[in-house]
């Protein structure tokens, strides 16, 4: 068996695990009858759909010929790993030291994913937006954010 | 004289001193966004979308829709100037309007790209506010097997008209109605896929998903490819104004694009993407003066039709919004969630029981266009400053608006991870090739899918032929399996893909 085209190889893959995966989990709840639909009756038939759907496609990537065999390519680790983390950072950060400390975090970490990286870049760029967002989202829109670290507002 | 009634209602509602402050703004940022590449109109509507619980209704659906058609005008103008489509839409543009500016006349171009866009943008706005009670008064009449039937044929136009790999399109869309199931069940109150996790029982936040999908998988996708070496022809923008064979040239494929636009953004999955690309093919099949600009090297009508056609296509996409609830676009889904959280439920009924809202919000549309016209033209050299600041800059600021935003959607950082989770799927898909944005309809679809579905089978006592047998429904479910089989047959498979390849 030869892959005729990677990016559909994986993402059939993907379509039919998932829906299997959500058609399997819809058998926990009460399915009905058609005339009384329960809450598994859409998401079952529509996780087998997609898992028939997703077999065709992964059927067609290992039997139809393409050009240049749709390669995927290298995975560009730096940027995911950096911009997902930053942001789960982020989350579990802001409740805790307040928008005055994770914003800067978050603004310094993201920007080491870029390819040119200097530090007076992203001071300044924090500041901006930190100010920045205080006064649209906070001054401006009022909307709840908590400003301080917790062990100083107590 | 109804018409002329409800739109001084409208105009009455545009011209308060607030919602032409949010008009503006709307269409400033829109202008911004689609002057920076690699933000566009559904990851800016997702980041203000929480922002919009301070504001009321009105105003806020004036400022959003001003982001979406202000986006086409600064999409253009990155597209003339720097070869670089702010937004998709406008890629067509690049063509002509590239070549336009390296001769020196990129004035020209943006002139006509700015007043065909706003000749599209009023008449697009008569015809929102001609077709939109029509449609309401059809849509009145359906039943909960028609809207599902309905629904069907808004996916399928969706992917069919305006996306690469059917199947794969199709894929997305069931797995977004998939993530749509994640929620408690609304008949038997059943908490369904929730993995014992209190948050998930109301369901994914759609902003989540497009944040995470369009926002930050898409700076993760710009990040990994080489930075682009960018060359601006600010210099060259003098003489603003075109010469009187431009506008003879131009004025009759302003005409014909605006006509095209404004019928294919009435269909499904229309818009303003399928519309620019649909109007430059039509330039090039029709016959200009003798002795023009080739086609591909600065031809004027390449950039005045499909101008006019994104616009048109960009207001007219609101009909089927407005009038049966249902999303056509990623752009007009997130509308939809817009008007939920302001306790709208999108329908036919939007136009009854918020009158100053839907007439304001389509005169405020003609006013937008008339500021943005002015907001380009003139002050061009502004937006052309902009195109210089770097990457570097600008992604950490679209991390900051997209954390804060989840943040406050619920006051919860459990969005946040969620939006964090979505992150790596979105660039999981940009690795595999697959369109999010149809992944998006179905999931704002899903709930009332669902419904609808459930419903019309409870009322047929669990006959599946109800869909068959009802008039409306059945030539709706044609209509959709008519799409599907035509795209299939080779010569169109042909050059379907032909056209989406233009497009990479």
């Amino acid at each position: 068996m030869k892959i005729k085209s990677q990016k559909n190889f994986w993402s059939g893959l993907m379509f039919l695990v998932v829906g299997l995966g959500f058609a399997w989990g819809a058998t926990e709840y009460s399915f009905g009858s058609s005339a009384r639909p329960g809450p598994a009756y859409f998401p079952f038939g529509l996780g087998l759909l997609l898992a028939i759907m997703g077999a065709l496609v992964w059927f067609a990537s290992i039997t139809v010929e393409t050009e240049d065999g749709d390669r995927i390519g290298s995975i560009a680790w730096r940027p995911l790993i950096i911009i997902t983390s930053s942001v789960v950072m982020f989350g579990v950060t802001l409740p805790r030291l307040g928008m005055i400390i994770s914003l800067p975090l978050l603004i310094c970490v993201a920007a080491l994913a870029g390819d040119e990286f200097h530090w007076k870049d992203a001071l300044l760029n924090a500041v901006i937006l930190t100010v920045g967002s205080w006064l649209i989202f906070i001054k401006g829109l009022s909307l709840v954010i908590p400003l301080w670290p917790t062990f100083i507002t107590g | 004289m109804d018409l002329l009634n409800n739109l001084s209602l409208g105009f009455g509602v545009a011209f308060t001193l607030t919602n032409l402050l949010y008009a503006f703004g709307g269409a400033v940022l829109g202008t911004l966004i689609g002057v920076l590449p690699g933000l566009g109109p559904v990851a800016t509507i997702a980041m203000l979308l929480p922002s919009i619980y301070a504001l009321d209704a009105t105003p806020a659906l004036i400022m959003l829709a001003g982001i979406y058609y202000g986006s086409q005008y600064g999409g253009s103008t990155t597209a003339i100037l720097i070869n670089v489509p702010g937004e998709s839409a406008s890629v067509v543009t690049a063509i002509d309007g590239y070549q336009m500016a390296r001769k020196g006349r990129a004035g020209a171009a943006l002139a006509a790209a700015g007043l065909g866009s706003f000749f599209a943008g009023c008449v697009g706005t008569i015809v929102i506010a001609a077709f939109a009670p029509p449609l309401t008064e059809v849509a009145f009449k359906f039943g909960p097997a028609e809207y599902f039937s309905l629904m069907v044929l808004g996916l399928i136009g969706a992917v069919v008209l305006a996306s690469g790999s059917l199947i794969k399109a199709i894929c997305m869309i069931l797995l977004g109605l998939l993530l749509g199931q994640i929620n408690t069940d609304v008949i038997s109150g059943v908490p369904r896929f929730s993995m014992d996790i209190p948050e998930l029982t109301d369901g994914i936040g759609f902003v989540a998903i497009a944040m995470g999908v369009f926002g930050f998988g898409e700076i993760i996708a710009n990040l990994s490819r080489p930075a682009e070496t960018r060359e601006v022809f600010t210099k060259h923008v003098s003489g603003l104004w075109p010469t009187k064979q431009d506008f003879k040239d131009a004025a009759p494929a302003v005409l014909r694009g605006t006509a095209l636009g404004s019928v294919l953004g009435i269909l499904p999955g229309g818009g303003a993407l399928l519309s620019s690309f649909a109007a430059y093919t039509l330039e090039k099949k029709t016959r200009g003066r003798r002795g023009e600009v080739p086609f591909g090297q600065g031809n004027i009508r390449g950039v005045a039709g499909p101008e006019a056609a994104n616009n048109a296509g960009a207001q007219t996409s609101f009909i089927p919004m407005l009038t049966l609830g249902i999303p056509p676009n990623a752009v007009m889904a997130l509308m939809v969630g817009a008007m939920t959280i302001k306790g709208i439920q999108p329908g036919p009924q939007v136009m009854t029981s918020n009158p100053e809202l839907f007439w304001g919000l389509i005169a405020s549309m003609w006013v937008g266009n008339a500021m943005l016209v002015i907001l380009n033209l003139p002050l061009i050299g502004i937006w052309i400053k902009l195109l210089t600041v770097p990457y570097r800059f600008l992604f950490p600021a679209i991390v900051t608006f997209c954390c804060i935003g989840s943040y406050t959607l619920n006051n919860n950082n459990f969005d946040v991870f969620m939006t964090a989770i979505f992150a790596v799927i979105g660039y999981l898909f940009y690795k595999l090739g697959c369109e999010p944005a149809p992944l998006l309809l179905g999931f704002i679809l899903g709930p009332m899918m669902e419904e609808n579905l459930r419903r019309a089978l409870l009322l047929s006592r669990g006959d599946w032929t109800t869909f068959g047998t009802r008039p409306l429904s059945a030539s709706l479910l044609a209509a959709a399996a008519l799409m599907v089989i035509v795209v299939m047959l080779p010569s169109i498979k042909a050059k379907r893909e032909v056209a989406f390849q233009e497009e990479d």
